[in-house]
């Protein structure tokens, strides 16, 4: 019986074996392959966006928000709200994944769009929970003056202070 | 055992730090804690970067990094950008971002590009660290120790224990033990790699030789409990492998203990279970070698262990003498073994039909934990249980996820083509909209066109006139219109009086003479007043050729905008699209290859499974077949017993040959005397 367990050895180390009886150059081959079409698919992707950036969101009339944490707190963001001249561009709730990212220091690019040049009144509403699960939640006004160039507005969101700032960039 | 489960563990840990150095770099790199001191953000773009790397989605943070560097190295004065803030920290979270996402030639070049740049001291050794890790992770240590040794002075402090580590590791790798003894000896106590140094330090002693020592620091490291089951794991991979190592080299009575230190709900629990069972039976305990056994024979039949299990209680019993118990056991392990194989065999099919590929290929694979083992519930997918330990090895892993890579690159060139025929539409019709629109248009521009140069001639002459005049006094520039109709009025009487004199009176010469004195005396006196209208009008007319020329301007932009939202696109919207056809042809044959390899891999590991339990049929049904034997001959042992014992309880009984002493006769000597 002895024999049996050092046949499950031989068999276990068999099976390691048999994992690499792909040869190890052919191996090396596929592998380098795959990261020379990752990397060609890298540049043409950024390509792809700069022509989709110049083709839908042109930069005389473009607008951007972006979201972020006023500073590496611990809050759970579920939802932030975006209304740009009294109508909702933008809608989002997080994921885990995305508030870690934000606690991180990350910043959310929440909505792109078309504006005209001028003002134009933009509303901000969040909710979400202290890690002590009190709820926290808060509206903020600001206008967007938008000029020939991009616009770009960050929205901080200080969310155990239920406060939000904004930064124009 | 041993000698498997040292390299096994040795792979493992590596490659569960290599998960959190990438997520270390990153946690101290966006706008923080660098040695610039910065912790501001500088560059929006660069913290969107980094929100695609927090939630490791490397693809797109790569794609937004490389934009925004690629920008940065065009600009004519980079150091005015605000990038220039986060540059370092963004070229190093490139490399970190490609390594993560396997491209560790990118990586490789990149940090090899740092390393020929002109750059202080600290930033080439972090770089020439990470380089080292590359070639670590690629298995070749010779490089990462070459790359190691560019280090001069010393390494930036965040990466400081890192870089030891990994020294460390390179020398274990290079079977240079006592080096790397030296190593982790002083980095024991750093807390980003608790644990890891002590297993690390207690196999380096191990292969040193230093035998005592090094059992010594896996079994303090072994006591350890933890909450969180990465750490508990590697506690249990600890106690698993001296347990091991002791019972291989006879010391029974040691092994036991480290065994029954693994966790029992542990990934290792199994392996644990069937080695304090050997240890116990080595020792010739078989009793008490069921009990560990007996609990894992219950457990899930698709492990190895459990199959070993299932084979050992049998055994031990039939050393018991209780082979029919054994008999029943090996009857058990036999149909356990015939429902297997079956699978396995339905699995190898299902395979080779190509269910698994298409199951790695959904969508909840990237976001299912454990997606592999769920696979199983698909229905006719393979029994994905039986590829476990295949699938935890570090070339499995690899090759799932760059299966799994260019699926996600494939499809996201199919929404690129998709997008690409909408932009065609969009910039069809916006042709449409504004052709017929722009001869009007341009009619109209015409038209301002023409307005705007008339007022600026205007504007230019009164400019001039007003120049002059600051200088050279000219009252009659500023004359009003009746005023230099009077004026040349006047004029051309004094020209007919000149002619002919005798022709007018003295009374209209003399009117004349003060018409023109009245017309002169109001120029010069209100000169000063009508100078400075004149200059005001000049600004007035300034502001309203400013206001014709923003038109102007705005015009021509939205002129330039309308056209630039559909001409030209055509040629670069084909060209790509012929990029990405092409590139969808590679990834497609790249992915069938790799999805071959993965397919053979598992195939093998199945087959090799299937093959094994197929020779554990055969020694169950031989060994049923004896415990049969055994358990017959013992049964017709006892019944001959019970025959004899019968045979002698249906017996009369036999007169006692030996009477007690006061049943014997009185002996006739002595009364007789």
């Amino acid at each position: 019986m002895v024999r049996i367990l050092q046949l499950t050895i031989l068999l276990l180390l068999a099976g390691i074996v048999n994992a690499q009886s792909v040869s190890r150059g052919e191996i090396r081959g596929l592998d380098e392959q795959i990261q020379d079409v990752k990397k060609d698919v890298i540049d043409l992707t950024a390509e792809l966006t700069q022509l989709e950036e110049k083709l839908l969101f042109p930069s005389n009339t473009q607008v951007s928000f972006f979201v972020s944490f006023a500073d590496a707190q611990l809050f759970d963001l579920e939802a932030v709200q975006l209304k740009l001249n009294d109508e909702i561009v933008a809608h989002h709730l997080y994921t885990f994944r995305e508030i870690e990212a934000l606690q991180k220091g990350g910043v959310q690019r929440i909505y792109t769009g078309n504006v005209q040049t001028g003002s134009h009144p933009l509303e901000v509403s969040f909710i979400g929970k202290s890690p002590a699960g009190k709820e926290h939640r808060a509206n903020a006004s600001y206008r967007v003056d938008k000029a020939v160039g991009p616009k770009f507005v960050e929205i901080k969101i200080a969310g155990a202070e239920s406060a939000i700032n904004f930064k124009d960039w | 055992m041993y000698l498997r489960l040292v390299s096994a563990l040795r792979g493992a840990v590596p490659v569960s730090l290599l998960a959190f150095v990438p997520a270390l770099a990153l946690l101290c790199s966006p706008a923080a804690v660098g040695d610039d001191g910065k912790d501001e953000l500088e560059d929006l773009f660069f913290g969107e970067a980094m929100f695609q790397a927090y939630q490791e989605n490397f693809f797109d943070a790569i794609v937004d990094l490389d934009a925004e560097l690629d920008q940065y190295r065009r600009l004519d004065e980079p150091e005015l950008d605000p990038f220039s803030a986060h540059l370092g920290q963004a070229e190093f979270s490139v490399g970190d971002l490609e390594l993560s996402y396997r491209m560790h030639r990118e990586a490789g070049r990149a940090i090899e590009a740092v390393l020929k740049g002109n750059v202080p001291q600290p930033v080439r050794n972090e770089a020439a660290y990470r380089l080292a890790k590359i070639h670590y992770h690629k298995q070749q240590p010779s490089n990462a120790l070459h790359a190691l040794d560019m280090i001069e002075g010393r390494v930036p402090e965040r990466v400081r224990a890192e870089e030891q580590f990994l020294r460390a590791r390179v020398y274990m790798e290079l079977g240079r033990f006592e080096e790397a003894v030296e190593l982790l000896r002083d980095l024991k106590g750093e807390e980003s790699l608790d644990g890891f140094v002590q297993y690390n330090l207690g196999i380096a002693q191990l292969k040193s030789g230093q035998e005592e020592r090094g059992i010594l620091e896996l079994t303090s490291l072994g006591k350890n409990r933890s909450s969180d089951t990465a750490r508990q794991a590697l506690y249990d991979k600890t106690n698993l492998l001296l347990g091991s190592h002791l019972m291989e080299a006879g010391q029974l009575e040691l092994a036991r203990p480290y065994f029954d230190r693994v966790n029992l709900e542990g990934p290792f629990s199994n392996r644990a279970l069937l080695g304090a069972g050997w240890v116990e039976a080595k020792a010739g305990r078989y009793d008490r070698a069921l009990v560990p056994w007996k609990l894992l024979q219950d457990r899930k039949n698709t492990n190895e262990s459990v199959h070993e299990a299932m084979l050992a209680v049998p055994y031990a019993y039939g050393k018991l003498d209780v082979h029919s118990t054994a008999a029943i056991n090996y009857g058990r392990a036999l149909e356990s073994f015939g429902n297997e194989i079956d699978t396995l065999s339905a699995s190898i099919k299902s395979i080779r039909e190509g269910k698994f590929l298409e199951a790695l290929r959904r969508k909840e694979a990237a976001q299912v934990k454990n997606w592999v083992v769920a696979l199983r519930k698909l229905p006719d997918a393979p029994e994905t249980h039986y590829l476990l330990d295949l699938m935890a090895s570090n070339d499995y892993q690899e090759f799932l996820r760059n299966y799994r890579d260019l699926n996600d690159l494939f499809e996201r060139n199919e929404e690129w083509l998709d997008s690409l025929s909408a932009y065609e539409d969009i910039i069809e019709l916006r042709r449409a909209y504004y052709e017929p629109l722009l001869p009007g248009l341009d009619k109209r521009f015409r038209e301002l066109d023409a307005r705007i140069k008339l007022r600026i001639e205007q504007r230019d002459r009164f400019a001039s006139r007003i120049e002059q005049m600051l200088v050279t006094r000219r009252p009659e520039h500023l004359a009003k219109a009746e005023e230099q109709e009077a004026r040349l009025q006047l004029q051309s009487l004094r020209k007919l009086m000149a002619k002919s004199p005798g022709g007018f009176t003295a009374a209209t010469q003399r009117r004349v003479a003060r018409l023109d004195g009245v017309l002169d005396w109001r120029l010069a006196t209100e000169y000063d007043h009508r100078l400075t209208e004149a200059y005001k009008h000049l600004q007035e007319l300034n502001a309203e050729i400013e206001q014709l020329q923003t038109v102007y301007q705005s015009y021509v932009r939205s002129r330039q905008a309308a056209t630039h939202s559909y001409i030209g696109y055509n040629d670069t919207i084909r060209r790509l699209r012929a990029q990405i056809q092409n590139t969808q042809g590679r990834l497609d044959t790249l992915m069938a290859r790799q999805g071959n390899m993965l397919e053979t891999l598992a195939v093998n590991e199945l087959d090799r499974r299937r093959t094994q339990l197929e020779s554990y049929q055969i020694k169950a049904r031989f060994a049923l077949a004896d415990s049969f034997d055994r358990a017959n001959e013992l049964q017709e042992e006892r019944a001959d017993q019970m025959k004899v014992e019968q045979h002698r309880a249906n017996q009369p009984e036999p007169l006692p040959q030996d009477n007690p002493p006061e049943l014997e006769a009185p002996q006739k000597d002595g009364g007789e005397q």
